[in-house]
């Protein structure tokens, strides 16, 4: 015994979950999330948020979060509980989700590197949303995985900045939230 | 019909609309608008206090003493801030309240004005829900909706931060039909199957018992019938955490005690040993578990819970019922009574065996020699000299609050308010002042260490200006004495600045006060001078001079089982219990 408290628990294995939650928009929503997250030590991977019913004033936050089974249990009651938030699915539970992300990518170079970006950028189905005789901007909507692969191989051809938007998401299937 | 009112006029014609009768505060620039219009009313009757950290202590006091919402109302900046710690208090031990404070106008928000502080901020994380009034349309919503969410599912503090703008701004008001929250639905009702399964392992269990907590009180006067009657069924032993003390009779004799760190012995060996145990209201809190691994481990659980992230948080359990615990008990008696009627309750009679060979430890037994008054004694004469009485006592945070706990005696509901999840020093008195505002005829006693005391002394001013009698029954040991207690244990008996200098002469200082200071440092004077207390007319100190050496038992240690339980020295049979190691640190 050296503490007033006890022990840290044993660790246990660590798994990564995406979670839809539906909250009113209103002022202060995402800090009360974001704020549960930090104040209770759990971790954040990925964060989206934007209004998605406009007339009903509700926002979609999709948080990819990862934690022991246990804790993503504890995650998803206490984001049930905060009065503003309407309702939590975890999309990884209730099935194989459709994950998608987009990345906004700037490539600066001239000769080879240049062309080689291009070949790279049409190898992944990427656009080409700005062009100047120095750069690029690509465009790449994919995984999560797919979108870091890009990045990976575009540092070797003038990346200069990246913008990723986080994980959007939604359940395979005819259901809806 | 709706009228065109102000702001400030909006806030006092909520509260008069929710039935508020007192409310709790402290004026300061930002919320002088409201302090306007209270005055020209007379039906909400402000507490002025001396802090605004007392004020939401007083609230809670109230609150838990009447069952109903209650409620604050302070500046901005300095004022809203000295209420955090109320609020986090209100917010760990499920306490409902609706605190209003003054914010800047609306466009000086940002701009580091004068008393100026991110109050939504700021109580973000120590209040159930918040608000920030930006347009005076939404005020009337707010007001009432902050009552339901105060009240309904878990509760909590709520806080309503009201720039002074908007408070001078007109709009209309209306007392809504319903003043519930758009969305915010919480679970009342329990899962039926869910139910019948519990059910059906209770009658089954060998070693059950009832683990109960905060949120029977919370479920109302309903709950705790409910939870007299589901035992007197089952015959099962009852043990309470410290919240729920008075939700069961203690005097019944299936109740085991309090549980936990400091709880007797028969209730945690009960737990140890028990096979099914019926958590109703009460969260598994560090306290009570003890080491985790090995927490009752041969038992199954039910957890009967209206907060689900409750349920399965630190402890595993095999039934989760989501729901108010009154209609859960009134469910579980339904079908107690439909599909076991007669239970064998013989079956029961190793179990309490068992706990009639636990009990016979006398497990808060102490030393009764020395020159001193023990603790210990002093709250069994406080005991036996006001049962009986309509008494209320509340309590700060340290040793005396654990013998509190241990040797008063509670019988009904809402008559023990301490602070539980937050341990805050500072709390029993301005606790006892909402107590006595809410119960002017009842017997309210603080039970303080000489320590915590100083921490809210100044409420002593508000007691005489409002008249309440409450009586600071202080047992003055010289020390921060669960500090003292847990160096003496765990740091060597190096007892780093625990030691309580210079403390104040408390009888000067009541009388300073206006009050009657009592000072007693004698066993046999000890009678007379608490019956003097309790016959005194107004606030008094009792200065209650006790032994600065002794320590509360029983004691799990943390990280310890709940079978590791320390006893004091003289209990029965100690031998047994404590290896030399252990009596050493005794």
């Amino acid at each position: 015994m050296s503490s007033i408290y006890s022990d840290a628990p044993p660790p246990t294995p660590v798994l990564r979950h995406t979670l839809a939650v539906i909250v009113d928009n209103e002022p202060g929503v995402l800090a009360r999330i974001a704020g549960l997250f930090s104040g209770r030590g759990y971790n954040i991977e990925s964060l989206t948020v934007s209004e998605t019913q406009h007339e009903k004033h509700l926002s979609r936050i999709t948080i990819v979060t990862a934690g022991t089974a246990a804790v993503i249990v504890q995650i998803k009651a206490q984001l049930s509980r905060l009065v503003p938030v309407h309702r939590v699915t975890d999309l990884t539970v209730e099935s194989d989700a459709v994950e998608r992300e987009l990345v906004l990518l700037k490539v600066v170079g001239q000769g080879e590197q240049r062309l080689e970006a291009l070949r790279l950028a049409q190898a992944f189905g990427a656009r080409t949303v700005d062009a100047t005789l120095k750069s690029f901007v690509f465009e790449l909507t994919g995984s999560s995985d797919e979108v870091s692969r890009f990045i990976e191989l575009m540092t070797e051809c003038g990346l200069a900045e990246v913008s990723r938007t986080g994980i959007a998401a939604l359940s395979r299937g005819a259901d809806a939230l | 019909m709706s009228e065109t009112i102000t702001g400030a006029e909006m806030v006092i014609r909520a509260l008069q609309d929710q039935g508020v009768e007192h409310i709790f505060g402290y004026p300061g620039g930002a919320v002088l608008p409201i302090y306007d219009a209270l005055f020209l009313q007379d039906k909400v009757h402000h507490i002025l206090v001396r802090h605004e950290q007392a004020a939401v202590h007083a609230a809670e006091g109230y609150a838990r003493s009447t069952g109903k919402v209650g409620c604050v109302l302070v500046t901005s900046g300095p004022g809203a801030t000295n209420a955090v710690t109320g609020l986090t208090d209100a917010m760990l031990d499920s306490i409902p309240l609706v605190v209003i404070t003054g914010q800047v106008p609306t466009y000086l928000i940002g701009s580091d004005a004068f008393q100026e502080a991110d109050t939504v901020g700021i109580t973000r994380h120590c209040t159930k829900h918040n608000y920030l009034v930006k347009d005076i349309a939404d005020l009337p919503r707010i007001l009432h909706e902050a009552f339901y969410v105060a009240s309904n599912g878990r509760p909590g503090p709520v806080v309503i931060d009201i720039p002074k703008n908007i408070q001078f701004e007109s709009g209309p008001y209306a007392r809504q039909a319903d003043n519930q929250h758009k969305t915010y639905r919480p679970k009342v009702e329990g899962d039926p199957a869910r139910i019948a399964a519990a059910v059906e392992l209770m009658t089954r269990a060998q070693r059950p018992i009832f683990y109960t907590g905060g949120g029977v009180i919370n479920a109302g006067s309903g709950a705790t019938k409910l939870l007299r009657e589901l035992a007197a069924l089952t015959g099962f032993p009852v043990t309470s955490t410290l919240m729920g003390l008075g939700a069961f009779p203690a005097s019944d004799p299936q109740f085991l005690g309090m549980l936990g760190m400091h709880g007797t012995y028969e209730a945690n060996l009960a737990m140890h040993d028990s096979d099914l145990i019926i958590a109703v209201g009460a969260r598994f809190d560090d306290r009570i578990t003890g080491r985790l691994d090995a927490f009752a481990p041969h038992s199954r659980k039910i957890h009967i819970d209206i907060d689900p992230s409750s349920i399965n948080k630190t402890v595993k359990v095999d039934i989760g019922i989501v729901g108010d615990c009154a209609h859960v008990l009134h469910e579980m008696v339904r079908v107690w009574k439909e599909t076991a009627p007669v239970i064998d309750k013989s079956r029961h009679a190793p179990w309490w065996a068992d706990i009639a060979r636990w009990r016979a430890r006398n497990c808060l037994a102490y030393r009764k020699d020395g020159q001193f008054i023990k603790p210990q004694y002093a709250l069994e004469r406080l005991e036996a000299l006001t049962k009986g009485r309509d008494r209320y006592i509340t309590t700060e945070v340290g040793q005396h609050q654990m013998w509190a706990a241990q040797f008063l005696h509670f019988d009904e509901p809402n008559r023990f308010m301490t602070s539980g999840g937050l341990g805050t020093m500072g709390y029993g008195l301005p606790a006892a002042i909402g107590v006595q505002i809410a119960h002017p005829d009842a017997l309210v006693i603080d039970v303080a260490g000489e320590a915590s005391i100083q921490m809210n002394i100044q409420e002593m001013s508000t007691a005489l200006q409002y008249r309440l009698p409450v009586k600071v029954f202080i047992l003055n040991n010289e020390y921060m004495g669960m500090v003292r207690q847990w160096q003496e244990l765990l740091h060597g008996g190096r007892y780093s600045e625990s030691y309580s200098d210079a403390l104040p002469d408390f009888v000067k200082l009541a009388e300073a006060f206006g009050g009657t200071g009592i000072r007693c440092d004698k066993a046999e004077e000890l009678d007379d001078a608490i019956r003097r207390m309790i016959d005194t007319p107004g606030p008094v100190i009792f200065d209650c001079l006790v032994d600065p050496a002794e320590n509360c038992f029983p004691m799990i240690p943390s990280g310890k089982a709940h079978n590791e339980i320390l006893l004091g020295d003289a209990v029965a049979d100690i031998g047994s219990v404590i290896d030399d190691k252990g009596k050493a640190l005794v």
